[in-house]
């Protein structure tokens, strides 16, 4: 027994010996472990490390505000979260599936099918542009493979009423439309990059470094008057809707510096809603559409005579018997107007008058106040789609061309062009340089008219909107005002309509000193009424009305302000 | 071992005479308690600095030092008494535990008293190698064949059953002790090759028996790259968060791979990668030595241990812990593969701290024995 046991502790001993030993080694060879780890391999872990652990990052840059001339903005770019996921991690996650889709407000199965279909990729758009509060709801899942992506969105407080004017931008807030998409470049900020550390996630801890500054987009202020948008706007979709038409538009412009005031159209769109664009709606009317202006080239007509000196504006001119023939065809008044001076050529606004005073001149010198005033080319306001509109060459006019350019068919205009023209007439003959952008100096336009001229024409479109005049109905109580009513039929296939019109009125007040050019143009009015005096001027007539009145324009009418001074502006 | 015990007589502190009183070893307590406290430190990190975790594992310490302290009172003719009834209870717990245990985490484990909740597992890890080391010695050394074989029944039955939970790392802990404790007890060399050719020859049907995950497991080990979104994702995110420490570390607190949420499992089983990352090549050496000292301290209760009971029992208790040790480092600096093997004493958790410091009790009351008999 002894022996046995003195033989057992003897083994006992070797053995926690060797134990003893073996754990030794076992002990350094962790400890080399680490040492492998820890000192030699410590460079090019630390880098794994970081690679994962940091990532540069797009920062995007807030786009530039568009503001109205009074700094009230008109679009806004505001913060948002994408939401995207990987989906190679998420589809090991399912559990986590129904919490998400609820949150996304969306179905299980769209989650899924979406998910499914993405599945080799590392990268998915599980909804794009949810509010912030929404995005923080999602971050708060803490969903592994599900991310956030700041961007900003685009809004337009205005919607509707200034819809085609400032068009609108894409997802990735690009412009594509209107002056979104003319002033791009100036708007659009430059993304920077940054370093940061993330979690496993991929949700950042913190930020190292900016690689980049982001560069933000300068804000636009345009020349737009927000609230003598919202009156143009009211009133013509007022009108379009009481007369059914098609369409229509209004320009305001300031006569002087060639600020676009107002600018609306109708049918409209609202920029916030982009699902439901139509084709049709989108477009910008006033600038990209061209029509016949009708009786409202007269104007540039008698200009013609009476800068060639054929005529005064108290020439008589026979136009009885309210029928003119020119070679194969035939010009006609709607009555017999008899014997009208110049002036009443216009006031009544008599094709056969304005026929004989475009045949009175050379094809040269009526197409070169056409031309002067900006008919048949752009009107540099760089708005993306304008129309330029068309006037042909002088040397290949026939005769009756010559005769009906008199009274505005044979060539086409848009409503920005015309009411350009008028505001050169406004302005004391001088052609102003249009522009979408507040101007802070005034820039000279090119004068196409000498100022006697002008002065002329304002006092002959004054009788215009007189008792007996055409556009009486664009009066304004308390200040003068000049224009012209049109009234053109729309070409067809065969030839001219006989029940489809443009109603149309340009014109400018206060005549004494005027501030204010407008032209309204409503396309085919449905029923009896369609004249443009009808029609087209007492949209002016309020349109204008409210705009002095906002604008804080003295009364230049000793009549009205005299009589009814407390009332003075209130045009309805 | 002489010096140290003897010099009670003279200088006489009041410490001193606790220890004594309480046959607590003041070296191996201040190891401990160096080493808890570390674990500690590394949690507060791991957790994202949240104190009320840190709090509760140390109250978690507190009753584990209880449990020490406790067992250092029993001597080891009680425990030698105990030896099969503890093994016998922990075995039919285990079965219980099988037919109506709770599942958490995949895998039925636990078992709920009601005011406790406890792996029966953890009871085997004190109880086998007590049973072991008290049917060895009940009769002369070395064993013959048929006790041996015996032996390896008596180890086998509580590992099959904890392999069964599935819990690979705790049978595997078990088992070696079950070994160690038949290697000590001076088993032929012969046999001992004999029952490895047999382990070798056996390891295809284990491999039919294993779970999936296990399998993933060691394939993962042997190749972490091949899948490092999936199951490889841990040991590359260790081995990153240890190697980053570099010589001196990042310093507390700055450890970036857990801190980011990189590190899985960084308050449990990979809580060695943390400390790595924030203490680097000299912490990782230092807390390395500390773990060696209290192992050989364990071993030299051992050799100074009165009968072959004891000599076994504290052989294989300390060989355990330091096997313990091997595999969870081993695991999280991608040496070994990842079985769920928890760092002894600084990993999160209460069952286990509980057992070990148990274990470290029971060495304790082996040296105090053996001291008063001197």
């Amino acid at each position: 027994m002894k022996r046995r046991g003195d033989a057992a502790l003897r083994i006992w001993r070797n053995r926690s010996r060797l134990l003893l030993a073996v754990f030794a080694l076992i002990g350094c060879g962790l400890g080399a472990r680490a040492f492998e780890l820890q000192v030699l391999q410590h460079d090019f872990l630390l880098g794994q490390g970081q690679e994962r652990q940091q990532r540069v990052v797009n920062v995007p840059a807030h786009r530039g505000m568009v503001l109205d001339r009074h700094g009230a903005p008109l679009a806004v770019s505001t913060p948002v979260d994408s939401v995207w996921a990987d989906p190679r991690e998420l589809l090991a996650n399912k559990d986590a599936w129904p919490h998400l889709a609820k949150a996304l407000s969306v179905a299980r199965a769209e989650l899924a099918a979406r998910l499914a279909e993405a599945s080799e990729r590392e990268f998915v758009y599980l909804q794009r542009q949810v509010t912030p509060s929404e995005g923080a709801r999602i971050a708060k899942l803490e969903i592994a493979g599900v991310h956030l992506q700041r961007e900003y969105r685009r809004y337009y407080p205005s919607g509707e009423v200034l819809g085609h004017l400032l068009g609108f931008t894409d997802i990735d807030d690009r412009g594509q439309e209107g002056l979104e998409l003319a002033f791009d470049a100036w708007l659009v900020g430059n993304p920077g990059q940054e370093h940061i550390v993330q979690d496993r996630r991929g949700q950042m801890i913190k930020r190292l470094q900016s690689v980049r500054v982001a560069q933000p987009g300068r804000d636009l202020t345009l020349s737009v008057d927000k609230r003598l948008q919202y009156l143009a706007y009211r009133e013509l979709k007022a009108a379009v809707q009481r007369h059914g038409a098609l369409s229509g538009s209004v320009i305001v412009l300031d006569v002087h510096s060639g600020e676009v005031l107002a600018m609306v159209n109708q049918p409209g769109f609202n920029p916030n809603d982009r699902g439901g664009f139509r084709k049709a709606a989108l477009r910008n009317r006033a600038v990209t559409d061209v029509f016949e202006p009708g009786s409202t080239m007269k104007t540039f007509t008698v200009a013609a005579a009476l800068e060639q000196g054929r005529v005064t504006p108290l020439t008589s001119i026979d136009t009885a018997p309210g029928r003119l023939r020119v070679g194969q065809h035939t010009v006609r008044d709607r009555h017999n107007l008899g014997v009208l001076s110049v002036s009443d050529i216009l006031r009544k606004s008599s094709n056969v008058g304005a026929s004989r005073l475009a045949l009175a001149v050379t094809p040269e010198a009526l197409w070169s106040i056409f031309s002067r005033a900006g008919f048949g080319q752009s009107s540099g306001s760089a708005f993306p789609g304008e129309a330029s509109g068309s006037l042909a060459e002088h040397s290949r006019w026939r005769e009756i061309e010559q005769a009906t350019m008199g009274f505005g068919y044979g060539l086409s205009v848009t409503a920005l062009q015309l009411v350009r023209a008028y505001a050169a007439i406004a302005a004391g003959g001088v052609l102003p340089e249009i522009t979408f952008q507040k101007r802070t100096e005034p820039v000279e336009g090119e004068r196409i008219l000498s100022q006697r001229l002008a002065a002329a024409l304002t006092q002959m479109l004054e009788g215009v909107t007189l008792e007996g005049g055409t556009g009486q109905r664009a009066a304004i109580p308390g200040y003068r005002v000049a224009g012209k009513t049109g009234t053109s039929k729309k070409s067809t296939a065969g030839g001219y309509s006989d029940d489809r019109y443009m109603a149309l009125f340009v014109g400018f007040a206060p005549a004494t000193a005027p501030r204010l050019a407008a032209v309204v143009v409503i396309n085919e009015p449905g029923g009896e009424v369609y004249y443009g005096g009808q029609v087209a001027a007492p949209v002016f007539s309020k349109v204008i009305a409210g705009a002095l009145r906002l604008l804080d324009v003295m009364p230049d009418d000793p009549r009205v302000f005299q009589a009814s001074a407390g009332t003075v502006g209130d045009a309805s | 071992m002489a010096r140290l015990s003897s010099g009670y007589g003279g200088r006489d502190s009041l410490l001193r005479l606790l220890a004594h009183f309480f046959r607590i070893d003041p070296p191996l307590l201040l190891a401990l308690l160096l080493l808890c406290a570390t674990g500690l430190v590394a949690l507060y990190s791991a957790s994202g600095q949240d104190l009320d975790t840190v709090l509760r594992q140390g109250l978690r310490m507190a009753v584990a030092f209880g449990a020490m302290l406790l067992l250092a009172q029993v001597p080891s003719r009680s425990l030698r008494l105990w030896a099969p009834w503890v093994y016998a209870g922990g075995v039919a717990l285990l079965i219980v535990v099988l037919v109506a245990g709770d599942v958490g985490k995949g895998a039925q484990r636990w078992l709920d008293l009601g005011v406790l909740r406890f792996q029966p597992s953890e009871i085997l890890k004190i109880g086998l190698p007590l049973a072991m080391a008290w049917y060895l010695s009940e009769r002369p050394l070395p064993p013959r064949l048929g006790r041996i074989l015996v032996a390896v029944v008596v180890t086998a039955v509580p590992c099959v059953l904890i392999a069964y939970q599935p819990d690979l790392g705790t049978a595997l802990l078990v088992c070696c002790s079950g070994l160690f404790a038949l290697f000590l007890s001076g088993m032929h060399w012969r046999l001992l090759l004999g029952f490895v050719a047999i382990a070798a020859a056996s390891t295809p049907v284990l491999w039919h028996f294993m779970h999936d995950y296990q399998r993933r497991r060691v394939l993962t080990f042997l190749n972490p790259e091949s899948d490092p979104l999936g199951s490889g994702y841990h040991i590359i995110q260790s081995k990153i968060a240890i190697g980053s420490g570099g010589t001196y570390g990042k310093g507390w607190l700055n450890g970036t791979q857990s801190n980011l949420d990189f590190l899985p499992e960084r308050s449990t089983d990979f809580v060695f990668a943390v400390y790595g990352e924030e203490f680097g090549f000299i912490g990782a050496v230092l807390l390395l030595l500390l773990y060696v000292f209290v192992v050989l301290r364990g071993l030299m209760f051992a050799v100074g241990a009165q009968d072959s009971f004891e000599r076994i029992l504290a052989g294989s208790l300390s060989l355990t812990f330091f096997f313990y040790l091997f595999v969870n480092i081993g695991m999280v600096t991608g040496l070994l593969p990842v079985v769920g093997v928890p760092l002894p004493l600084m990993s999160y958790g209460g069952t286990s701290m509980v057992t070990l410091m148990a274990g470290f009790g029971i060495l304790m009351a082996i040296n105090s024995h053996r001291r008063l008999l001197a």
